[in-house]
């Protein structure tokens, strides 16, 4: 199991044996090099954990457990889980503040405790078969036992086909689970339980005498902290710059802690529409950076397409993926295991045009007969490429949609659900039998918070994208999944859980200004970034998709999974359809095809690809040797 | 030329992808059964003035003009009459 997940440790290998209970490690030294070895465990050798990700507040912790009177062995973060878990129990992880998932497992009543951080920055899959319990960090090591069953959850698959991500303890995997953001797990007399410690709350009413200077000065007193936090590590940091507002923001607030130069890393496009490499130069010019750059082509997405789709161990229905897999490969072939990235903003102070859309389509919902109420719409999009005309009916035909839904949960996402549950079309008779009345739409609408009806539109809608989106696929497949590829790992500055609550409470007008995104982030920031940067009109991160398969030196795996007999094999997907798909997408240039086709292609490709290297090509890895792995083997009683 | 039949096979070519044929009536809103999105409109479009040569002006960019294969029918043979 280890050496199938050794990409997101290769520094040192370890286990823990006895009759009920084996743990292993791959572990990406970061923090306390020399004495943090896992699996580890506490005094008396009761409890073991193995844990990936880190606790930044670490240092504040074992200060207060040692005023508590436990004794500590290593300086490692890792060790203060287990002291932690010992002194609160089940409710440690409301104390961490960090990016987390972990397992630990007692030896004297033989029961297991695991937990992952509130948003879901690391990943924990669990399974259970037969009289086993499996946990990893990834699905590919609990297929390591080939008793395990691999079988498509088609359930799974219409849920990635609806919200881009299955909706967790689903994956894609049937009986394969994934622990849920912000929640726990026990085993206890081979009993399995989940239960939720943490989640995004928004009030119903807000403070309106409060002014957006207060609030901005309050945000950036904790991004300053959450910043310093994100530094602890006995390796050097760097910082990833895509030349928008976040990453600049943290690149900033780096700076304020160091006195050499900070190390930058960022993605180059050849494709002049998404490049935004004239901005990551200005950005780098202007905060001293020694900057660092990848150059991603349209082949280059091709080739490493299959890669990205084992790592991530899910459909895509994008490629964005692909060039920050490429990117993790520059960090890590310049020596860096951590950066910080400005991931999160967007969700938790109201930067994504999902935001916009949504406000403008409730306002047009109180008089859906308006003319000029839609009209605004075209404010979102100025650089639309089409006329007034074409473009106001274009955009007033997408967005028109669900306008008679507003008191669904999901109203938010109507149009972003519309078009990407297109790709169900391609869907077989069998596949659709398979998923018969299952609700995708209901898969993110399980417990939702008992206010959520009263929350203002814009929180709703930032809580709906947090649970799906940012979770499931910004954090998972573009992501851990594609930096631990290349044993990278990524901190969220934005992500502290301190950050998330007080943009919750942050009224959604000091959000979203008018239809100025993360109004209050630019004003805590303008001491600090220049003009150009909080003044830009947002560009959102996208890659060339379907037109990437489609040029002259296509590699030759595109044709196998797309073949008649193979789509016919995995019985997922109609083969006369798709056929018809791939005529399109290859007679149209990539400026002529719609988003739901590109979606279609990239999905029906991504599935294939899936399919294939999970379930049938399936290969196991390569053992480790023995002799890598550090072993404990307990035999004593307790 | 047979509009209603050029109509109809741009549409299958170019819409109907993951769709049996047999969904695609004449009289069906195109927006409504998800048959066109908001692109698929623009092309839609763009076929007409190409294949017909006419121009469609601004206000002419309603449903009740390009929502089904009758009202686009109807709506050609108004333009080029």
């Amino acid at each position: 199991m280890v050496s199938s997940i050794s990409h997101r440790g290769p520094d040192e290998f370890g286990a823990y044996f006895d009759d009920y209970c084996a743990l292993g490690q791959a572990r990406l030294s970061i923090i306390d090099l020399s004495t943090g070895s896992q699996p580890l465990c506490n005094e008396d050798g009761r409890l073991w954990i193995s844990f990936n990700g880190e606790i930044f507040n670490y240092i504040e912790l074992r200060e207060e457990l040692e005023k508590y009177g436990h004794k500590f062995r290593t300086r490692s973060d890792t060790e203060v889980i287990v002291h932690a878990f010992e002194q609160w129990g089940t409710q440690c992880p409301e104390r961490f503040n960090g990016q987390f998932a972990f397992v630990i497992y007692d030896r004297k009543n033989r029961s297991l405790f695991a937990a992952r951080d509130r948003t879901g920055i690391r990943p924990l899959m669990y399974c259970r078969h037969g009289d086993r319990f499996y946990f990893a960090s990834e699905i590919k090591a609990i297929f390591c036992d080939p008793s395990v069953p691999r079988k498509l959850d088609f359930r799974g698959l219409d849920e990635v086909f609806t919200w881009w991500t299955t909706a967790p303890p689903r994956t894609v995997f049937e009986g394969v689970n994934e622990l849920e953001a912000g929640h726990y797990l026990t085993v206890v007399n081979a009993k399995l339980s989940t239960h939720r410690y943490w989640s995004m709350q928004f009030p119903t009413e807000y403070d309106r005498d409060r002014s957006v200077d207060s609030w901005a000065e309050e945000l950036h007193a904790l991004l300053v902290d959450s910043v310093r936090l994100r530094l602890r590590a006995d390796v050097p940091v760097g910082a990833y710059l895509s030349g928008g507002l976040d990453s600049s923001v943290t690149t900033a607030l780096i700076k304020k802690f160091t006195d050499t130069k900070v190390e930058t890393f960022s993605i180059a496009f050849h494709d002049k529409a998404y490049d935004e490499s004239a901005y990551q130069k200005q950005m780098a010019d202007f905060l001293g950076t020694n900057h660092h750059q990848v150059r991603c082509s349209l082949d280059d997405i091709a080739e490493n397409f299959p890669s990205v789709i084992y790592h991530a161990e899910k459909p895509l229905v994008r490629t964005a993926p692909t060039p920050l897999f490429m990117l993790s490969g520059l960090v890590r072939q310049h020596n860096f295991k951590v950066v910080l990235t400005g991931e999160g903003a967007d969700e938790i102070l109201g930067g994504y045009d999902l935001f916009k859309e949504t406000l403008i389509r409730k306002f047009w919902a109180r008089n859906p007969d308006s003319a000029w109420r839609p009209m605004l719409l075209k404010k979102l999009y100025p650089t639309l490429p089409l006329s007034g005309a074409r473009a106001r009916f274009y955009l007033e035909t997408f967005y028109k949609a669900g306008l008679s839904q507003t008191d669904a949960y999901y109203f938010s996402h109507i149009p972003r659900i519309n078009t990407t549950t297109r790709i169900k079309d391609f869907f077989t008779d069998d596949a659709k039998a398979a998923i018969g009345d299952y609700d995708s739409i209901a898969s993110f609408g399980v417990d939702l918070p008992k206010d959520f009806d009263r929350w203002h539109h814009l929180s709703r809608a930032q809580f709906l994208e947090v649970r799906s989106l940012l979770s499931g696929y910004l954090l998972s497949s573009q992501g851990d999944r594609v930096a631990a590829a290349h044993a990278v790992e990524g901190r969220f500055p934005f992500l502290d859980h301190r950050v998330i609550e007080l943009g919750c409470r942050i009224p959604p007008w000091h959000k979203l200004f008018g239809l100025k995104e993360k109004y209050v982030l630019k004003k805590a920031m303008r001491a600090e970034l220049p003009k150009e940067i909080t003044q830009r009109v947002k560009q959102p991160y996208m890659a060339p998709d379907s037109n990437s398969f489609f040029q002259d030196k296509r590699p030759a795996y595109i044709g196998e999974m797309l073949s008649e007999a193979n789509l016919k094999k995995s019985g997922v997907f109609n083969a006369d359809f798709v056929a018809r798909l791939i005529d399109k997408c290859s007679r149209l240039s990539h400026a002529h095809l719609s988003f739901k086709d590109n979606m279609s292609f990239i999905g029906i490709l991504s599935t294939q690809l899936l399919l294939n290297r999970f379930i049938e090509q399936y290969t196991m890895p390569e053992p480790l040797s023995v002799e890598v792995f550090t072993v404990w083997k307990d035999e004593s009683t307790l | 030329m047979d509009t209603r039949n050029d109509i109809k096979t741009f549409i299958l070519e170019n819409f109907m992808l993951g769709r049996n044929r047999e969904e695609l009536e004449d009289s069906v809103s195109l927006l409504d059964m998800g048959i066109i999105d908001s692109t698929g409109i623009l092309e839609l479009v763009e076929f007409v003035e190409k294949s017909y040569g006419v121009k469609i002006e601004d206000n002419e960019l309603v449903p009740e003009n390009l929502d089904s294969i009758d009202n686009l029918v109807t709506f050609i043979g108004r333009k080029t009459a």
